[in-house]
């Protein structure tokens, strides 16, 4: 019998940056808020101490603060004909853990998606037909890139960013990326400093036509007081940035960005190491009454709320619902039902890496996103029209670390030990550098997320079981704008140059990216959709579901501004319009 | 937490039992005549610890703690022939790859502490991982016995130490490429083996030394590493220059 | 909080006038009663916070309106007595922990408000045991001698040709604030010397030189920057920790801002000694290690150049925490870590990690004598022994 609790006006499942944001908006809106989290607390100078941060072996090979396979693992196959099982150890992505979320130890590449990555759909059949798409399972998102811009802009403000604008206002600026949405105003802090690898990228990007322009970094440029008050360093390009607490306040996150204010209110609470087992309905089915817990202890405990904000990373939001029995199940055979349905990812490879005598780059000075890019063959920003593809790829070039472990290249058909490979590694490090491509990933009917038959949890739950490959058309992707890299690299004229192509079979071993998205995707029809525009649920009108399992398929760069930009847009929803009439903001 | 193996744990539990001692009464501060609810912050500044740090243990030197005399010896060898003693860097065991391999094997790492280890196990597509049910103790402890009846069934009894280095360097080709089988079990190549070893040679000559390798951050200096440093801003736009510090450790050795 | 209390505590017997309790709140801020008689976690004015003197432990009382182990059977004449000269009801005499030589100087008519203050509050059962005292000092009736020879009370007359502003001040500082409490110098039997706020130590800490000193002191220093200092807990020549870090929360964070005015414009005006040693030569051993050490630990946050950076790392440079005569304070921070303060107008509550672990001894004294002696900064050298003391006297977990 579970431990019945005193009811609170919101329950947040999950501590991280969703989380933080909801719990900051809307307890300034004077509701008594309540964060569940799984993990421990964990702030900047009691567990990201500086003198022990920079340890590679610690947290970025062992993996210290992230997500336990042994709390939490998911299993994987490529597609219905094989038997999935469960990823022992997570390599391809990196979920998160404790306060902060993944938002402790993301590289901090800011980003917003394109206008034309909110209407993929409609745009693209406009513009090449829909035969073009036929093979992809593509929707709109049900809100439209000026419909957010000012959430975006919250975000930004927030974390301090440091960038430079490429429209303002429908004007161009010089140094910015040309092809973003229009904004409201620049950046609040200048680019990071340029290391020389991106500056021998963008030299080479503009000499062949193309428009490179710092990536927008949540690494700051220079001390800076986000509208919170709340006060952050300089980064210092330590390379110690993803996989890493920062230990120098300067990598925005929860913590640096809105804990401090958050826990100081005595109308929010958050209560860690805690695990939610499941959200439970009313009789009717159609709306939360609470959430049962485990507490640190192990004591079952449900706590009821008015409002429940389902907070966690995108792929255990989702399985919250499948283990909640809310919403229906995505059938791959049929294309019906909803839950699980368009599940996506980054598409990788096709990369360049480039080797020199006579450059050094010193790669351990790097900061996450200290990087440049140019987005001429981002999302729908040059003609497919003769392409056998669509959707495209974020060049870029950056350091962000230098990290000996992982990260020693040595020239083609080196051996990879004894005294030949010593002299390679010894001669090479520190001068290579890499232009690589950062690919949209685009739905198609095969892949999908459900609850996994056979392997269970350690409470004796189901584990999610993720079915994905590489679409066909994301592979032609990649590989065309892999051409256009290497075009970039050649002209640089490296002694050695090699490249990568991107290939079937995703890979749950080698890390690539911890950009899931979808599986409770947003939209404006409840047959293709889990939420609506507001990241309602369409079946329970008290249960939001944030982060980027709303995407109904991912754009080509990094997800967090997006995922954080509708977090700000679902608390606006829910502070102007669900507390005056609570119930579906959308009809079904 | 400790990567060592060594049992560091008294620190962390220290620090965790003044956490509990804390929470407990912000509790009571913050949410009065509710029940009192182990870590629950609510209407505080953020909980800061004197002392609250929870730094790895550096490894004890001495002995050893997984290894047993047979398999150090050929640990000691392989870790030798994977980075030999030359003028860019004294080998793998004066580097202390041996030691640190030894306790990883005798710490969490080694126990598969932090991952899903629940059945069944089943065989799985290279895309999926190892799906074995060893853990890399018990791999390096029927790999290496495997490996020693190998050698002595094809080396006239000999065991993998006292082989020529030329031979030894023959031996662990073949376990890369694949030619020597070696009797594991499913789902445990001699092979992954292999792989298993070489990534964890490397892992101890390029992690910070309290670990057991990289003495005398032998690898960072051979390479140009400047370590536990976290403050570069006066050199990132010096482009191609040399940075002109020798490196850190996290314990402060400057080399 | 406070706003739910009064509401929680209002007699029914009798009418409190809610200027007089508001009044009596503000009274309460400016003399911090809440620092001394609030245990971390505990009730608001239940006492029960250990206080390290020199003499021994001593426990804060409970001043809520309980009737068993509070203030509830006292008077308002009982009130006024302890809190002016010591004496409790019954005889009993304080110790001087309970600042009353600096309370002496506030109005009747104030401590009347303070009063109404308190007794509106609800009353919360926390009996405390005060006296922890070992002998002979646990005698109460020894402070009968002792106020006998320092306790000299005078009501503050305006000094003449002094602004409003500056007697106002004065009067803070040393009346309800009761700075000198910590910032001045104790003699022998703990009373308070002649170099009124030129910095003292207390329960591990130095409590630095807060008259116009140019280097120690805050001579430096704008009025304005005085202000923001308190307001904030931060500015752009140091941050508040430690026990200060308190004081400003608790306290002059929740000041009226002309009351911080009259503060700052008092302390910028009083006299302070600008002596300094000659710094160490950038060639002294202990200055090359010292400066190695800075390098590969503090200058992530310090900056290169001891700059620090705006309203999250502190200064060293110029910063006159780091020149006191004693450098208890540092060594405290560098081994154990600190937290600022937190305000509603600086809420960010950066904190320096612990360094215990990495540091020995004699890198925390080449550090701490580095940075005391570059940039500009001058201060006598640190030795590892001193760190050794404070390292083996701080309590660890």
């Amino acid at each position: 019998m579970a431990k019945l609790l005193p009811r609170k006006d919101v329950v947040i499942m999950g501590l991280g940056w969703t989380g933080s944001i909801l719990g900051q908006e809307l307890t300034a809106a004077g509701l008594d808020v309540l964060a569940i989290e799984r993990g421990p607390w964990r702030d900047t100078a009691n567990d990201f101490n500086i003198g022990y941060m920079p340890d590679e072996l610690r947290y970025a090979i062992r993996k210290d603060l992230f997500l336990k396979p042994a709390d939490e693992a998911m299993t994987m196959r490529n597609n219905v004909s094989q038997t999935a099982l469960p990823m022992r150890d997570y390599g391809s992505f990196l979920p998160g853990a404790g306060v902060g979320g993944a938002g402790v130890h993301w590289n901090g590449q800011c980003w917003r998606y394109d206008p034309s990555d909110f209407i993929a759909k409609s745009h693209l059949t406009q513009r090449y037909g829909a035969r073009k798409i036929a093979e992809l399972q593509l929707q709109d998102w049900g809100v439209t890139f000026d419909e957010i811009e000012h959430c975006y802009d919250r975000y930004e403000y927030l974390c301090g960013t440091s960038g430079k604008a490429g429209v303002i206002k429908g004007q161009v600026q010089q140094g910015g990326n040309p092809f973003e949405g229009s904004r409201s105003r620049e950046y609040p802090n200048p680019p990071l400093k340029r290391p020389y690898c991106a500056s021998l990228f963008e030299e080479a990007a503009r000499n062949l036509g193309l428009h490179p322009f710092p990536t927008p970094a949540a690494n700051l440029s220079r001390p800076y007081v986000n509208p919170l008050g709340v006060a952050m360093g300089e980064c210092t390009y330590c390379g110690y940035c993803e996989r890493f607490g920062c230990a120098n306040y300067s990598k925005s996150t929860p913590q640096t960005t809105i804990l401090p204010v958050l826990i100081r209110k005595r109308n929010f609470e958050v209560r860690t190491e805690c695990e939610v087992m499941k959200i439970n309905l009313h009789p009717d089915g159609k709306t939360a009454k609470s959430v049962t817990y485990l507490d640190e202890k192990g004591v079952e405990c449900e706590q009821p709320g008015d409002l429940i904000l389902l907070c966690g990373y995108g792929l255990m939001n989702v399985r919250m619902l499948f283990l909640s029995g809310i919403g229906k199940p995505y059938d791959p055979k049929t294309g019906q039902g909803t839950l699980g349905r368009n599940y996506c990812y980054q598409t990788g490879g096709g990369g360049a890496t480039l080797y020199f005598d006579d450059k050094r780059f010193n790669p351990f000075m790097g900061a996450g996103a200290l990087i440049s890019s140019a987005h001429d063959f981002n999302g729908d920003n040059f003609d497919h029209a003769h392409l056998d593809f669509v959707g495209g790829a974020s060049i870029s070039s950056g350091q962000t670390n230098g990290r000996p472990i992982s990260g020693r290249p040595t020239p083609p058909g080196t051996p990879r030990w004894g005294s030949q490979w010593k002299a390679a590694t010894a001669a090479t490090y520190g001068h290579v550098m890499s232009i690589g491509g950062s690919g949209s990933s685009y739905a198609i009917r095969g892949n999908y997320l459900d609850l996994d038959p056979t392997y269970t949890d350690r409470h004796g739950r189901p584990l999610l079981r993720i079915t994905f490959d590489f679409p066909d058309n994301d592979i032609r992707m990649q590989n065309w704008v892999g051409a256009q890299v290497e075009k970039i690299a050649r002209s640089l004229n490296p002694k050695i140059l090699t490249t990568g192509k991107a290939s079937k079979g995703w890979n749950a071993v080698p890390y690539q990216s911890t950009h899931n998205t979808g599986g409770a995707v947003m939209g404006a029809d409840p047959k293709t959709s889990v939420v609506n525009r507001y990241l309602q649920s369409w079946d329970v009108s008290n249960l939001f579901v944030l982060g980027a399992s709303a995407f109904p398929q991912n754009a080509a760069v990094n997800p967090t501004g997006t995922v954080c930009a509708l977090a700000y847009w679902a608390a606006e929803a829910i502070r102007d319009r669900y507390i005056k009439s609570p119930g579906a903001l959308v009809p079904a | 937490m400790t990567q060592s193996g060594d049992g560091g744990a008294d620190k962390s539990e220290g620090l965790k039992l003044c956490r509990r001692r804390f929470l407990a009464s912000v509790a009571v501060l913050a949410i009065p005549g509710a029940p009192a609810l182990a870590r629950s912050y609510s209407g505080i500044k953020p909980p800061f610890f004197p002392f609250g740090a929870d730094p790895p243990r550096p490894i004890n030197p001495a002995g050893w703690y997984f290894l047993k005399p047979n398999e150090v010896a050929m640990v000691e060898a392989i870790v030798d022939r994977f980075i030999p003693a030359d003028h860019l860097s004294p080998g793998g065991k004066d580097a202390g790859c041996a030691v640190f391999i030894d306790r990883q094997l005798a710490g969490s790492y080694g126990a598969s502490s932090r991952l899903y280890m629940k059945g069944p196990f089943m065989p799985g597509l290279a895309t999926q991982g190892y799906q074995g049910e060893l853990t890399p103790a018990g791999r390096y402890r029927l790999g290496l016995a495997r490996l020693s009846d190998y050698i002595r069934a094809h080396y006239a009894g000999k065991e993998f130490a006292a082989l020529s280095h030329a031979q030894q360097d023959d031996v662990l080709a073949g376990l890369e490429s694949g030619k020597i089988e070696l009797k594991l079990v499913p789902g445990f190549s001699a092979r992954a083996f292999f792989e298993l070893m070489l990534q964890n040679t490397m892992e101890g000559f390029f992690a910070d030394p309290l670990y057991g390798g990289n003495r005398g951050m032998v690898a960072w200096k051979m390479i140009g590493f400047p370590g536990a440093r976290y403050d570069y801003r006066d050199y990132v736009e010096k482009h191609n220059q040399p940075y002109p510090h020798g490196p850190v450790s996290i314990y402060g050795e400057h080399g | 909080m406070v706003g739910v209390a009064v509401m929680l505590a209002a007699p029914a017997f009798a009418a409190p006038d809610p200027a007089r309790i508001e009044a009596g709140r503000y009274q309460a801020i400016l003399a911090d009663c809440i620092g001394c008689h609030t245990a971390p976690g505990g009730k608001a004015f239940a006492g029960g916070v250990l206080l390290d003197t020199p003499f021994g432990k001593l426990a804060t009382p409970n001043i809520t309106p309980d009737k068993a182990t509070g203030l509830g059977n006292w008077s308002a004449a009982d009130f006024r007595a302890a809190v002016k000269t010591g004496m409790a009801p019954g005889g009993r005499r304080l110790y001087p922990a309970m600042p009353y030589p600096a309370y002496a100087r506030i109005s009747d008519a104030d401590l009347n408000d303070l009063w109404a203050y308190l007794q509106s509050l609800a009353p919360v059962r926390n009996p405390v045991n005060v006296n922890q005292l070992a002998f002979p000092f646990n005698i109460r009736g020894l402070m009968a001698g002792w106020n006998w020879l320092y306790f000299k009370t005078a009501a503050i007359q305006p000094q003449p040709g002094k602004s409003a502003a500056f007697s106002r001040g004065e009067y803070l500082v040393n009346g309800p604030g009761h700075c000198g409490a910590c910032h001045t110098p104790k003699n022998l039997f703990g009373a308070d010397t002649a170099a009124a706020l030129t910095g003292s130590a207390l329960q591990g800490w130095f409590a630095p030189d807060i008259t116009a000193a140019p280097r120690r002191g805050i001579g430096g220093w704008h009025v304005s920057e005085v202000v923001t200092y308190l307001k904030t807990g931060h500015n752009s020549h140091a941050m508040a920790t430690g026990p200060m870090a308190e004081v400003i929360e608790n306290s002059t964070a929740l000041m009226r801002d002309a009351d911080l005015a009259a503060i700052a414009t008092y302390l910028t005006a009083l006299p302070g000694d600008g002596a300094a040693p000659a710094p160490l030569s950038a060639g002294d051993a202990r200055m090359k290690e010292g400066a190695l050490v800075y390098d590969s630990n503090c200058r992530g946050c310090h900056n290169s150049g001891g700059g620090g950076q705006s309203l999250i790392f502190p200064p060293l440079a110029a910063n006159p925490v780091v020149q006191q005569q004693s450098a208890d304070s540092l060594i405290r921070v560098v081994l154990a870590g600190t937290q600022s303060a937190q305000t509603a107008r600086a809420p960010t509550a950066a904190a320096m990690p612990s360094f215990a672990w990495r540091l020995n001894d004699v890198e925390v004294a080449a550090v701490l004598t580095y940075i005391r002696n570059a940039w500009g900064n001058a201060a006598a050298p640190v030795s590892p022994d001193a760190v050794t003391k404070t390292r083996r006297s701080m309590p660890r977990h």
